[in-house]
């Protein structure tokens, strides 16, 4: 057995002691701990993406030796290693661009358990990327929505504790319904492996009349991950939920969590039950058609939103919309796509989450938009970033943005179903010229100075007191990033159809 | 269709429980009955794992005299399932717990409409 087989276990088992050692040390030594621990997990997560991509076929680990169907296993390709690749990078430009504001936000007492909940979080984002065991994927689901809570209510205002509670509830509700959905899968298959529970799972649907209890349960499952992951019209609770966290937890909740979520389900629907059998029920066309109008309620709703981070909010519902219509298209194309999104999204949105506040602090931590005026001038850094992201959400080209629309707009085409071309193309250029509306208007604000410079009630001068060295390399690293999945899309794209291509 | 209910009693309550956890959960204003409502949510699934786990008429997966024939013997795997859930639901309610004691500490009430309005007229930056 070769070690690189035993990386991605590893990753798991080292994220969960992590968790332990960072509760006994000091804030700036848990700091310093989680940042060097998670640059070897991007290592190591590399190293895995490297090894898939070389021998180009996906490796079953069995955990504990036992042979499938009884075992648990880990299973990897190169689309999982992509993908935990993935959350390595953002955790760690996360919690490096967001120290400024943990220093702030979290009582000094605290701040090594801050570390400590990230370290678990990392521990179950890599079990939801690597497991092949529906069971584990519920177990890791949880404990995900345990730590995004506790990373949330480790600010201790009333917002973020109420905020953290709708949050709960709401991902309580979707967990419930995820497993009955499960519970029914295994009772209708058998079988918890993913690949076994296909092969069962081909032989039940041949029979007509069990269509509807399959398409029950897995109308159930799929609710409840739309209900964590803010699929229209679940995405109520994402404005507060993002806007009060501390400013590294909303880029990890809203650039992971949502992901991993999205990710379990896409293996579940794809590896666990087949894309045969869910073309005989409706849950691909619902999800087309709900992706479709989150994509535009989403960009409505932030167009009206009353501040940045709640339109910053509302547009992650409206890219989670994205991601669904990928997955409703139903084709390989539609998934390259919706993968490919889950990377851009990722990369962009968190670099706008951990911008936001750096604005707003040189405007007297007000999130208003007429506060921003000239926020600009004052922090030209965090200005730029932010419209490195915003470009990229709009889609213009060069950036990641443009790469994904271009994807689903070629999926739709290749599906070669007339109405979904239309209907897909539309809602692309309706999302895109809304997106354009309110993060252009947003940045024209930030940039232009307020009419008098000298009554600016901020200051006229940019700043240049604080130490910035992690914002500057994290802002940079995910514009770097960006760029590259813009001009180079060929090349991810290429990682995840081959990922595709040995998923089953 | 009555006596298909009839004849699987314990799926049907299971699916009530269900049925009523959640609705519990989602509609309830009440903090400590919304989570009353989550424990019972997952009783249901919980209860549906244990009666389809179970075949009348075999034993525990206990190896006795020497007969490994698995017709013998129930599937242990659900019983497993239902330890690790409950294990998780445990978890839940107490962060779950510890969250509301924070909100009530805070808005010296329980109902949770009312604690939005409260928190409304706060004002805190950012």
């Amino acid at each position: 057995m070769n070690f690189i087989w035993n990386l991605p276990l590893f990753t798991v088992v080292l994220s969960l002691f992590s968790g332990v050692v960072c509760m006994m040390l000091s804030p700036r030594a848990a700091r310093n701990y989680t940042i060097a621990y998670e640059s070897v997990l991007v290592v190591m997560t590399g190293c895995v993406l490297g090894y898939t991509l070389k021998t180009g076929t996906s490796y079953t680990y069995p955990m504990g030796e036992f042979p499938a169907p009884w075992g648990n296993e880990i299973r990897f390709g190169c689309l999982e290693a992509l993908i935990a690749l993935l959350f390595a990078v953002i955790l760690l430009c996360s919690i490096t661009a967001g120290y400024h504001f943990i220093r702030k936000d979290i009582d000094e007492s605290k701040i090594n358990l801050y570390f400590s909940l990230i370290n678990l979080m990392t521990a179950a984002l890599m079990a939801l990327a690597w497991t092949n065991d529906v069971f584990t994927g519920y177990v890791f689901l949880e404990i995900l929505t345990l730590t995004s809570c506790g990373i949330l209510i480790v600010r201790e205002i009333g917002r973020t504790t109420l905020a953290a509670a709708r949050y709960m509830i709401l991902n309580l509700m979707g967990s419930g319904l995820f497993l009955m959905g499960i519970v029914l899968l295994y009772d209708i298959s058998g079988h918890l492996l993913m690949v076994p529970m296909r092969q069962s799972m081909a032989l039940v649907s041949q029979d007509q009349s069990s269509i509807p209890v399959i398409s029950l349960a897995i109308g159930i499952m799929t609710v409840g991950i739309a209900i964590k992951s803010g699929l229209f019209p679940f995405y109520f609770w994402m404005p507060d939920t993002y806007g009060w966290a501390t400013p590294a937890s909303g880029s990890i909740l809203s650039g992971l969590v949502t992901k991993a979520y999205i990710f379990l389900l896409f293996k579940i629907l794809y590896r666990a039950i087949g894309i045969d059998v869910l073309e005989k029920t409706p849950v691909l066309k619902i999800l087309f058609v709900l992706g479709i109008i989150g994509m535009i309620g989403g960009s409505v709703n932030a167009m009206r939103a009353s501040n940045v981070n709640r339109m910053i909010a509302f547009s992650s519902a409206a890219q989670t919309g994205y991601i669904y219509m990928g997955l409703g298209l139903g084709t390989v194309a539609g998934f390259e796509a919706a993968i490919f999104q889950i990377l851009a999204h990722a990369v962009t949105k968190s670099l706008l989450f951990l911008t936001v506040p750096y604005l707003a602090e040189v405007s007297g931590n007000r999130l208003k938009f007429h506060s921003l005026q000239g926020s600009g001038r004052r922090d030209p850094l965090a200005a730029h970033f932010f419209s490195i992201s915003s470009l990229s959400m709009i889609g213009i080209p060069i950036f990641a943005g443009f790469s994904t629309k271009l994807m689903f707009g070629q999926a739709a085409v290749l599906g070669g179903i007339h109405w979904k071309i239309l209907v897909v193309l539309g809602a692309l250029g309706i999302s895109s010229v809304l997106n354009a509306i309110y993060f252009i208007r947003t940045m024209i604000r930030i940039y232009n100075d307020p009419d008098t410079l000298d009554k600016d009630p901020y200051g006229s001068h940019p700043v240049t007191d604080r130490s910035r060295t992690g914002f500057f390399l994290a802002g940079m690293v995910l514009s770097l990033l960006n760029l590259f999945l813009g001009l180079f899309s060929w090349v991810v794209s290429d990682v995840i159809y081959r990922g595709l291509g040995m998923f089953l | 269709m009555i006596q298909n209910l009839l004849n699987n009693y314990e799926e049907a309550a299971a699916m009530i429980l269900f049925g009523i956890g959640f609705t519990t959960l989602l509609f309830h204003r009440n903090l400590i009955k919304k989570l009353i409502g989550m424990n019972i949510m997952d009783t249901g699934v919980f209860m549906l794992l244990a009666s389809m786990g179970y075949i009348r008429g075999r034993k525990a997966p206990i190896i006795e005299n020497g007969v490994t024939d698995p017709s013998v013997y129930i599937n242990p795997v659900p019983a497993g399932l239902v330890l690790t859930g409950i294990v998780v639901s445990v978890s839940v309610t107490a962060v779950m717990l510890s969250l509301t004691v924070r909100l009530y500490k805070r808005y010296h009430t329980l109902d949770l409409d009312e604690i939005y309005i409260l928190s409304k007229h706060q004002k805190e930056d950012r």
